[in-house]
């Protein structure tokens, strides 16, 4: 059947709706991808800068072995980040000993506990800790916790792995509760329901069936702290002490990856070697914050698709 | 089963208490302010098949939930009245929740095993109820395990998958194994809300079956939609209009003769 030439003028009719909703495509979709391109990009641009020295002057051993960070020697400049990257593992570590527990707890008396005004103004108070800018935790690690663990624990120095490990721990909870709270959410309330029409009492039901369900959510909450603290700088910067040190206790000052970076790029000569090895460590905490991140992602994917 | 004739007679002169499952008196319930139960006198027998019909909206659900109180679950229900489960009054302040629904367990509409492995799921109430479960040997779990799973004509299909997640299995299988869940506490009622309307008709089939296989060794108490369930899969029948009970009598004799215009209309298909 052919369409005669009135139905396909009735069929065809481009009006200003038909070419709003183009625009409107094309905005939505450019808005859509930016994100992707600028995340390309900003790996470019650390990779770009920094990959003529893992070329050049690269040494991979030193670098991963040696804690000798000392770019700025005259004589011998060394490049071993394994100090840095201890450093930014320990405090991250203790952070999360900290933060795992406050934040699973708030997460579950938000999600099963708290009702009605409770629960609505603890989730606005939690949004707004998470809000807090990070140079105010930092602040916070340097004037109050630094005196008192001086005081508490008599050591020399309170700026340390403690102090940094306690501080990012605070910082990274609000965050890990609010997407512990949406996994909790996410669990079906059929299972509680289920679980309780057969006689489940309350801690009965969230440990033995909200939890085991929503574990995957509570892991990526988890990861995505890490990859927080991997990634947080100035409180860090603040509250760590900032010297080069393999830490042995949590009354050791330890030095960021970040940190090092937030210190010393402002220094050096752009394009030396220095410099470049600063985007070396670039590019190795972009590569571990998104590997975290990924994982994170994978495993949320993990309990749709189950 | 399909077109089951039920040979007893049932007197509906007034029952002994003895053979009494569920007793209600004057029970009226609201959500808020909303009240949708009105002086609900009913007296269930014990070992019977009783189903709850009625429009949508006729309160049929609301007491089927008042039954193990699980209508509390949602913070804003009021109930005044009695209920009394194998002549125990469930709602006096003494009356533990737990013990109330270790008593009377529920099928839901939608198949909701919880998400963990099929052995879990048969397990799960009676680890809770029984303080023993700790002890008991591996063997004897399996042993509860299989005996439930076997009553509800299950155990061949699920044998060797016991392990496998509860999610996984068919809706009808999903359905058995949440009727098989409660039968390791022994219960004394099983209260069924729609059971068959997540299934289709051959899930439905084989789940009518099964509940009708097991009256007699328990009280069930079947909320349906679909007259002809009720007509095949019950032997006595309630009639719920607004809240309100308008009928109560031997399935057969509902079907047949029944008392009220209303019941008829219904029956007939006119409304709801």
């Amino acid at each position: 059947m052919r369409a005669s030439p009135a139905d396909q003028t009735i069929l065809d009719r481009r009006n200003l709706d038909w070419y709003i909703d183009k625009v409107v495509q094309v905005l939505v979709f450019v808005g859509g991808i930016s994100a992707i391109i600028f995340i390309i990009g900003i790996f470019v641009f650390i990779t770009r800068e920094g990959i003529g020295f893992i070329f050049s002057s690269w040494d991979p051993i030193e670098f991963f072995t040696s804690p000798r960070w000392a770019p700025t020697s005259s004589h011998n400049p060394t490049y071993g980040a394994l100090a840095l990257i201890l450093g930014t593992a320990s405090v991250t570590g203790l952070a999360m000993i900290v933060a795992v527990p406050f934040s699973l707890g708030a997460a579950i008396y938000i999600g099963e506990f708290a009702s009605g005004k409770t629960r609505e103004s603890l989730k606005v108070l939690v949004e707004l800790l998470a809000a807090i800018p990070s140079v105010v935790w930092g602040f916070i690690g340097l004037s109050i916790l630094n005196p008192l663990i001086i005081q508490w624990f008599n050591v020399p120095i309170g700026l340390n792995v403690l102090n940094a490990g306690v501080i990012l721990g605070l910082m990274a909870a609000p965050i890990m509760t609010t997407i512990a709270e949406d996994a909790l959410k996410a669990v079906p309330d059929t299972y509680r329901e289920a679980a309780e029409a057969m006689g489940a009492a309350r801690w009965q039901v969230i440990f033995k069936v909200v939890l085991p369900a929503a574990k995957p959510g509570l892991l990526a909450a988890v990861l995505l702290g890490v990859g927080r603290g991997f990634g947080e700088t100035m409180a860090v910067l603040m509250a760590s002490g900032h010297s080069i040190n393999i830490p042995t206790s949590i009354f050791d000052s330890v030095r960021a990856l970040t940190a090092t970076i937030a210190a010393e790029l402002g220094e050096t000569a752009h394009g030396s070697d220095h410099y470049q090895a600063l985007f070396v460590l670039g590019i190795f905490l972009f590569l571990i914050t998104f590997l975290i991140n990924l994982t994170a992602d994978l495993v949320v994917r993990g309990i749709r698709n189950r | 089963m399909a077109n089951a004739i039920h040979p007893e007679e049932f007197g509906l002169s007034k029952p002994e208490p003895a053979q009494l499952a569920i007793e209600t008196h004057d029970l009226n319930l609201w959500y808020g302010t909303f009240q949708a139960l009105f002086d609900v006198d009913l007296m269930i027998k014990r070992g019977r098949i009783t189903g709850l019909i009625g429009p949508s909206g006729c309160g049929k659900s609301t007491y089927l939930r008042t039954i193990n109180r699980i209508n509390e679950r949602l913070g804003y229900v009021r109930t005044t009245g009695s209920i009394e489960v194998m002549g125990q009054n469930i709602l006096a302040p003494e009356v533990e929740l737990v013990q109330v629904r270790k008593q009377v367990g529920m099928v839901f509409q939608r198949p909701n095993p919880l998400p963990l492995s099929i052995r879990e799921n048969v397990i799960f109430g009676y680890k809770i109820h029984e303080p023993e479960a700790r002890r008991l040997t591996r063997n004897q779990r399996d042993e509860i395990v299989e005996k439930a799973l076997r009553e509800v004509l299950l155990w061949d299909t699920v044998k060797d998958r016991l392990d496998s997640p509860a999610t996984a299995l068919s809706l009808e299988e999903q359905q058995k194994l949440c009727i098989a869940r409660l039968l390791p506490v022994k219960p004394s009622v099983l209260l069924m809300d729609e059971p068959c309307s997540a299934l289709d008709p051959k899930g439905t089939e084989a789940v009518e079956e099964l509940i009708w296989e097991l009256r007699g060794e328990y009280t069930i108490l079947i909320v349906t939609h679909n007259m002809a369930q009720a007509r095949r899969a019950s032997e006595e029948c309630i009639f719920m209009l607004l809240g309100k009970v308008v009928e109560h009598s031997s399935t057969d004799d509902m079907f047949v003769t029944p008392k009220s215009q209303e019941t008829a209309d219904y029956i007939e298909g006119r409304y709801g």
